[in-house]
């Protein structure tokens, strides 16, 4: 049974994945209750708003330090070529199951979501230290400070939607979750899903 | 620190209407630029009255003293000089919260109650409800509020809120010495100031006139300035102050946008899977394993 499996993701990998997953969920759940006054209550789950306010910056920090360690694992596995542009362009069969395209280690999706999770991240970091009170913000000016909150929250709504998707996707085909918790994935699923990958990592042996 | 006694017409980060049943007389203080000194009795009052001590600073060449607003001087007397129809003029502006209608510190504020608007037009600072995010900051079209580095919360003038519950005027109006600092309801207020402006005129300021910005809806802090065409002469005062279209666009618009978008992938994901189902290569891996 062991022979059926293939190795996705290191122990270390999958801790960084994780570490910076938890991250997410905190500064999504702290950043909403900033956002819309009815989910304000929600920054009671860190205790009393004010230490909502106080821990989400530090919190970022920690899940961009994360993510800025994903990227260098991960840039060069998400180039898009035309297997990509092919899979983008018959996402309606995607959706209904049906593999488009002879795909690598990521599909076009995977490699979209990639990006789009690198501009939210460098958008949030950047607008993030600009609006931190009260260590940077005064060294700004408000003109400055406003589209930097304008920002942050822009590109934090964009993050969420794309979470979102993400976590559909890693739901929706099964044995994914398998990959980012124990680390491996199935022959079939391989096969079926990324069979350019599958092949690499067959040849190898 | 929230006082009952003040009916509430806008509380921060509640979406529901405040109690609606009384609508009390909307209140102002008038400032008037043309009659102000600069002795800082003001300063000295509103100190007093509110307990807060400015560090002693060091002199920078000019009047102003302390030269900026801060968590501990809600109010500062600036001093400009300028050279207004060939002549030396010395503006003096009484500076500090202008209790706006509309007030962009409320607006942008995510904190419920830290700032309330009250129905005499008061825009108060509810300190232990502040976060300290400086959310108002960016809001002010001011630059009015100063977060204290020692708590990390929100100060700016309360008009005197505690004394004006009880029916009496501010400590700086109660204090001025030549009567440039006026209080009442607002309505008084701007028959007091058209009086003056007119007199203003007759004395050949043609351009005298009521500082009262309609950007922010007017504000409850007024002014009678002897250059209303040019109100950036009196240290920067902004001409059309409004709520940055920056700051309307964030808590505006970004809003129903971003719940859409949010939504919008919750619902697609929740659809997809009930329709399509999920998506299992158990079947290739049968397959498989029967080859």
């Amino acid at each position: 049974m062991k022979e059926k499996l293939i190795q996705r993701y290191s122990a270390s990998e999958r801790i960084n994945h994780w570490i910076v997953a938890v991250c997410f969920v905190l500064l999504a759940v702290s950043g909403l209750a900033f956002f819309y006054p009815a989910f304000f209550w929600l920054t009671g789950i860190f205790g009393t708003p004010q230490l909502a306010r106080i821990l989400h910056p530090f919190i970022g920090v920690v899940m961009f330090l994360g993510f800025f360690i994903q990227f260098f694992r991960y840039w060069h596995h998400n180039i898009l070529n035309r297997e990509d542009v092919k899979w983008m362009k018959s996402v309606k069969e995607v959706l209904k199951g049906n593999e488009v395209g002879d795909i690598g280690r990521y599909n076009g999706g995977q490699k979209g979501m990639f990006w789009v999770m690198t501009l939210c991240l460098l958008a949030l970091i950047g607008s993030g230290i600009i609006a931190w009170r009260p260590y940077f913000a005064i060294h700004f000016p408000i003109p400055v400070i406003r589209i930097a909150l304008l920002v942050h929250s822009a590109s934090a709504v964009a993050l969420i939607a794309s979470i979102i998707v993400h976590v559909y996707a890693a739901l929706w085909v099964k044995g994914t979750i398998r990959a980012m918790v124990e680390g491996v994935v199935t022959h079939a699923w391989a096969k079926k899903h990324h069979p350019k990958w599958y092949r690499e990592m067959t040849s190898k042996k | 620190m929230a006082l009952q006694s003040l009916d509430i017409m806008r509380r921060s980060a509640s979406p529901t209407p405040a109690p609606e049943a009384r609508s009390p007389m909307e209140v102002a203080k008038l400032i008037d630029v043309t009659t102000c000194i600069g002795c800082k009795a003001c300063q000295v009052a509103c100190s007093e009255w509110n307990d807060l001590r400015e560090d002693v600073g060091s002199c920078v060449g000019v009047y102003d003293n302390p030269i900026d607003l801060s968590p501990q001087a809600w109010t500062v007397m600036r001093f400009e000089e300028t050279e207004e129809n060939g002549k030396l003029e010395w503006l003096i502006r009484k500076d500090g919260c202008m209790h706006c209608s509309d007030p962009g510190c409320l607006k942008a504020c995510p904190s419920p109650g830290a700032i309330i608007q009250y129905k005499n037009g008061i825009v108060d600072f509810h300190q232990e409800n502040c976060i300290g995010c400086g959310y108002c900051v960016s809001g002010c079209p001011f630059n009015i509020p100063r977060i204290s580095a020692q708590d990390n919360k929100a100060y700016k003038c309360s008009l005197c809120s505690d004394r004006v519950a009880v029916g009496q005027e501010p400590a700086c109006v109660k204090t001025c010495p030549t009567g440039a600092i006026q209080f009442g309801s607002k309505e008084d207020m701007k028959e007091v100031a058209e009086t003056r402006i007119a007199d203003l005129k007759q004395r050949g300021y043609d351009n005298a006139g009521l500082y009262d910005p309609e950007a922010v809806g007017g504000t409850h802090v007024m002014y009678v300035l002897h250059h209303a065409d040019k109100p950036n002469l009196y240290s920067g005062l902004p001409k059309d102050p409004q709520i940055s279209p920056v700051v309307k666009l964030w808590k505006g618009m970004l809003k129903p946008v971003a719940t859409l978008g949010i939504a919008a992938a919750g619902l697609f994901g929740f659809f997809h899977y009930i329709t399509a189902g999920p998506n299992r290569a158990d079947e290739d891996h049968d397959e498989g394993a029967q080859q």
